[in-house]
């Protein structure tokens, strides 16, 4: 890749750059700041696309008295019930019993205050589910 | 209030975490090195394709060798000390991280990225093999040389707590390491040039279909098949993210392909050997082909294919990749046998 070739197609890094190999005029390799490159950027964005559509199914099955509002946290963090297991220190068993709304209102405050610790909300907030669509996709 | 600052840092942005941390906790300790010459010494060029081994239900693509190999042998190599620690309790971690910046030494870090505050939140997911430099505290917050990242930065205690301690596939468990012994000089060239016969062995003579060469065709092979086997929305997907393996900050462009040219490059004035200097030149135009494979591969994601743009055409790029590097590090292997280079005059 050349130097007067490096990308600039702004999406994905905020206000920073990344740097990246180039070769100059010379034919010898520098660093070069780019804000990115579309291809990178289409499949981070499909990523994304994919966490967005898990966590609308998620919330429609919570609002449809299916799942707990803890699945939705746990869709939101792109956890799923190992992983939430492993920062709850809890076996994967037990967080799939809190998925459902009947295990889930069975647990103890501190339990409670555990998982919205971890997800860094409030009790209150893991108690429910946003109204209207979730936040999404940080690169729209 | 406590303030522990490491002598100025030498930040340097980078193109690979990993890389930059080493080349920059070199470049401290009194031994300066590049973030290529890292990469090259630490062996990190690599293929593999993993099936079997999920990432959010997606198989595993890696271009580079392992999480902290690159360390491990940059270290041995030059004749460094190397020191890793791993903690099962959260505050001895923080504990043991706060007493050696106390003594001004920096400290490398693997952490997970999901919950560091300052990283783009586009890139923030759970990934937990990336590496860092702490290289201070004030008050309650850490200077963090990030290699990713433009400058250093502060970092809240809690939440580079976390960081440290994220769970998940390649949990780091705190993990953190610092140099020992620097020596005061060393000879680089039989470094560079077991380090160039490690990863030519590494991608041509292994003889599993996943490993090298060979993984590499065999992606070519599983790419022809995925929209036949899994239908055309989960080969976009599955073809998205082989993209962000090879693309997604943190390699340099062309999966670590750029980097190693770059390697090369700087390698052949270190051994005189100025033949390096046309396997570098390869070695970059191997990286642009991997970087056409995403141009086209992206056109399918997004929906607009260009002429003869399919599946089956994305595997024959991948494949013509897989013979040029077959071709490579077979050559250069030869080369770095022969050993008729670096004698100083």
């Amino acid at each position: 890749m050349r130097r007067k070739d490096v990308p600039q197609n702004e999406a994905l890094f905020g206000g920073w750059k990344e740097v990246t190999y180039a070769v100059d005029d010379d034919g010898r390799y520098v660093l070069v700041e780019s804000v990115g490159w579309e291809p990178a950027n289409i499949a981070n964005h499909m990523a994304w696309e994919s966490i967005d559509t898990e966590v609308g199914a998620v919330l429609a099955r919570v609002r449809a008295g299916k799942l707990s509002p803890l699945a939705y946290h746990m869709a939101r963090h792109q956890m799923d019930p190992g992983l939430l297991a492993g920062y709850a220190r809890l076996f994967r068993w037990q967080v799939r019993r809190h998925m459902k709304p009947a295990g889930f209102r069975r647990i103890s405050p501190a339990l409670a205050d555990r998982y919205a610790g971890i997800f860094r909300i409030t009790r209150q907030e893991l108690m429910s589910v946003p109204e209207g669509d979730p936040p999404s996709d940080p690169v729209k | 209030m406590e303030s522990h600052l490491t002598p100025s840092f030498p930040h340097r942005q980078s193109a690979h975490c990993e890389s930059g941390v080493a080349a920059n906790l070199l470049t401290h300790h009194g031994f300066p090195l590049t973030e290529d010459m890292a990469f090259g010494i630490g062996g990190g060029l690599f293929f593999a394709y993993f099936p079997f081994l999920r990432v959010n239900h997606l198989p595993l693509t890696t271009f580079r060798s392992a999480p902290g190999k690159i360390i491990r042998q940059v270290a041995k190599r030059l004749g460094v000390g190397v020191t890793f620690r791993t903690f099962r309790d959260e505050e001895s971690g923080m504990a043991e991280l706060d007493r050696l910046l106390a003594s001004g030494v920096p400290v490398g870090a693997q952490t997970g990225v999901y919950w560091l505050p300052y990283f783009p939140p586009a890139l923030r997911f759970h990934f937990n093999a990336h590496n860092l430099v702490v290289c201070g505290k004030e008050g309650d917050s850490y200077r963090i040389s990030d290699p990713v990242i433009g400058e250093p930065v502060l970092c809240g205690a809690a939440d580079l707590k976390r960081a440290r301690f994220a769970k998940g596939p390649l949990a780091p468990n705190g993990k953190m390491y610092f140099l020992t012994n620097v020596p005061k000089s060393v000879d680089p060239v039989p470094a560079i040039r077991e380090a160039i016969r490690e990863v030519c062995r590494r991608m041509t003579r292994i003889p599993i279909p996943l490993i090298g060469v060979r993984g590499i065709r065999y992606l070519a092979g599983q790419v022809e098949s995925w929209p036949s086997r899994l239908g055309e929305r989960r080969a976009l997907l599955y073809l998205g993210n082989v993209i962000r393996m090879q693309e997604e900050v943190g390699t340099g462009g062309g999966g670590f392909r750029f980097i190693y040219a770059a390697f090369l490059q700087e390698a052949a004035a270190v051994l005189d050997e100025h033949r390096l200097l046309d396997f570098s030149r390869r070695m970059t135009a191997i990286g642009d082909r991997w970087r056409d494979f995403a141009v086209a591969g992206a056109r399918l994601c997004k929906g607009r294919p260009q002429g003869n743009d399919d599946f089956p055409a994305l595997a024959r790029i991948v494949r013509e990749c897989a013979d040029a590097e077959d071709g490579l590090f077979r050559e250069l292997d030869a080369l770095m046998r022969s050993g008729r280079h670096g004698v100083r005059k």
